[in-house]
């Protein structure tokens, strides 16, 4: 572990890491240049050889959902980056753009050649508007350079990129609420199937690929698919922007391979907990995983399979860290409260269950909760995100995996830290 | 939406060359929508009805969708906002680092609770979702800027440079 050279943030702390100057300095576009040779299927199949899976959140192999895409389409076929972060605590993409902006649009090109698209958009969260306007700038030093727009390097090909604001909706991480947000609409998820790759923007074949995934693919093209493969477990390689924050010492973004400790990374990488407090939980794939426990936490590998067999998830790697200081009936009503306020709304169980929670929540911390009220909140969660029994998958209840967001984690802080909810209800009603 | 949009019937981009621009960018009218709301609002502060027809019009939907997405996003203000917004994060990395206590601070400092405006228009004081940020929580954004990591003495210092 201690060879690990970091991939994706090498040169981040370089001053002007973020021009097209200093990215050619360090080899950078040298990867479009091999692509633009290979055919569009060769570079799937390197993709597809690397065993990359996604950084967004579902952890999806990139290759294959390329894959997916028609290859006769008489449609346009678009590419688009999700550069929506707003899972709570991630915090990686912001840094890409920030400082490895050209690594991320060699990223876009390299994907856009592999399935056939010539207009990609990147979508941004709204908030994020000095990473808008720098993002703008990069594009345009590309354009100049003949990176983008007609005949990339003298080649036949031709890809236009496009930056699109959103503005101030977590849904549209979603990636067909992102695609409705797109086209203008509220970003109201749709039901799959048919999937994105098959009829996604304007009902075109369309890939929506995460910052962080994308910035991956040039050293994938440059290094090869081994190089990358043999980094960290089998089944989900790579390098990996791991995000720690809460209650430690040093939080921030941390890139090491997939299948680190998680004792690591909060007390070697994060320098431990804030004035050496006690470890009380972690959420080690942002709020919509569900919480370990600190016995749970100090013995997991941040691997897809490993965290899928403690019943939670890598999904963005962010990992949120509560020490002994948390109330974990407050931390939990804070996470009720974001997914009631980000509901889309269109699915009734998420909707009105949300709404629900926040309700008891409250009223357990003002103290008028009931034992009852307890028991209710596991019937919420479960029509809100189904019976959580790995070995069943989960019921769909929802439009979107929005609703297994919210009902993961809500229902590990009752089950996990019952006695603290149990600690809320007013004597009288324990004893009843 | 107070009444007196409602009688304000003309709204025109002063750049049209950006509003060309943008529709230069997309295959279809309508995914200009939230590009054209964010210029509108640019100029206007908030989002009037004579916005939303203008918008409608050119996008060749109807106004009541262009409202649709008004009322979805919370960036889009119906109302008018303070010149400056306060906006605290207050999503879980940023409550377990004081993001509560700036919150209550601002609100003794100026009187306004969240959603509210000082009465000289100056502060907006909004709470808002996780911001991307929680690495160096709290995170407070003030209009287009990230304010990271302040303790509420810099934050005074801060807001008190603010002329
Ligand atoms: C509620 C919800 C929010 C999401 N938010 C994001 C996000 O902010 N950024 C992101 O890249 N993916 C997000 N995703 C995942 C996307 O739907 C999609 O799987 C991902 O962008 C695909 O890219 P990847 O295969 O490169 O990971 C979210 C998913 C859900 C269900
Ligand atoms: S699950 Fe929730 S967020 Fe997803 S579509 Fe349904 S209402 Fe919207
Ligand atoms: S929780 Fe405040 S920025 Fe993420």
């Amino acid at each position: 572990m201690s060879t690990f050279e970091p991939v994706l943030t090498s040169n981040i702390t370089k001053e002007n890491s973020h021009t097209l100057d200093f990215y050619q300095s360090i080899g950078g576009y040298s990867a479009i240049k091999k692509v633009l040779s290979m055919s569009p299927l060769e570079v799937i199949d390197v993709v597809k050889a690397s065993n990359l899976r996604g950084r967004g959140g579902a952890g999806f192999p990139t290759g294959l959902k390329w894959s997916f895409v028609p290859k006769d389409s008489e449609k346009p076929i678009y590419l688009i980056n999700n550069a929506d972060e707003s899972e709570p605590g991630t915090f990686k993409d912001r840094l890409l753009m920030n400082k490895a902006p050209h690594q991320m649009l060699e990223g876009m090109i390299i994907a856009s050649y592999a399935i056939g698209c010539h207009t990609s958009f990147i979508y941004i969260r709204g908030e994020f508007y000095r990473e808008y306007m720098l993002l703008e700038k990069v594009v345009a030093e590309a354009y100049e350079n003949n990176l983008l727009g007609d005949n990339i390097l003298g080649s036949d090909y031709s890809l236009d990129v496009v930056i699109h604001r959103g503005a101030g909706a977590y849904i549209c991480g979603e990636e067909t609420g992102l695609i409705e947000s797109l086209e203008g609409k509220r970003g109201w998820p749709r039901i799959k199937p048919p999937f994105p790759a098959i009829e996604g923007y304007l009902q075109c074949p369309t890939v929506v690929n995460n910052v962080e995934t994308l910035s991956c693919l040039p050293h994938i093209i440059t290094r090869g698919a081994d190089w990358f493969q043999s980094i960290g477990p089998e089944k989900g390689p790579g390098p990996r922007l791991f995000c720690v924050s809460g209650r430690v010492k040093n939080p921030g973004v941390f890139e090491e391979p997939m299948g680190i400790d998680l004792k690591d990374l909060i007390f070697e990488k994060a320098g431990g907990i804030t004035n050496d407090n006690k470890l009380k939980a972690v959420f080690p794939g942002g709020s919509s995983s569900a919480i370990l426990t600190a016995a749970e936490a100090i013995d997991v590998k941040m691997d897809f399979e490993e965290l899928a067999k403690k019943k939670t998830m890598l999904g963005s790697a962010g990992v949120i860290v509560m020490d002994e200081t948390v109330d974990m009936v407050h931390a939990c009503l804070n996470i009720a409260r974001f997914y009631a306020h980000e509901s889309c709304g269109q699915c009734t169980p998420c909707r009105e269950g949300t709404t629900w929670l926040v309700k008891m929540l409250t009223r357990m911390v003002k103290g008028r909760g009931t034992l009852k009220d307890i028991n209710m909140l596991f019937e919420i969660t479960d029509n809100i995100g189904g019976l959580i029994d790995f070995s069943k998958g989960s019921y769909g209840k929802t439009i979107c995996p929005f609703g297994e967001a919210v009902a993961w984690p809500i229902r590990s802080f009752v089950e996990k830290f019952k006695d603290e909810f149990i600690k809320y209800l007013p004597q009288e009603k324990v004893a009843a | 939406m107070s009444n007196k949009d409602i009688h304000e019937d003309s709204f025109q981009y002063t750049d049209s060359d950006k509003v060309e621009k943008i529709f230069s960018q997309y295959p279809d009218k309508r995914s200009a929508t939230l590009p054209l709301l964010h210029l509108a609002q640019t100029q206007g502060g908030y989002i009037t009805s004579a916005i939303i027809n203008t918008v409608a019009k050119l996008t060749e939907i109807h106004p009541a969708e262009v409202m649709d997405c008004v009322s979805f996003y919370t960036m889009f203000y119906s109302r008018q906002q303070g010149t400056y917004k306060l906006q605290v994060c207050q999503t879980l990395s940023c409550s377990l680092n004081g993001a509560d206590d700036i919150v209550d601070h601002i609100t003794q400092k100026y009187g306004t609770q969240p959603g509210e405006t000082t009465s000289d228009g100056k502060f907006t004081l909004l709470k808002v979702e996780c911001l991307g940020s929680c690495g160096t929580a709290p995170v407070i954004q003030i209009n287009d800027d990230y304010h990271e990591g302040l303790s509420i003495k810099e934050l005074d210092i801060l807001l008190d440079s603010i002329p």
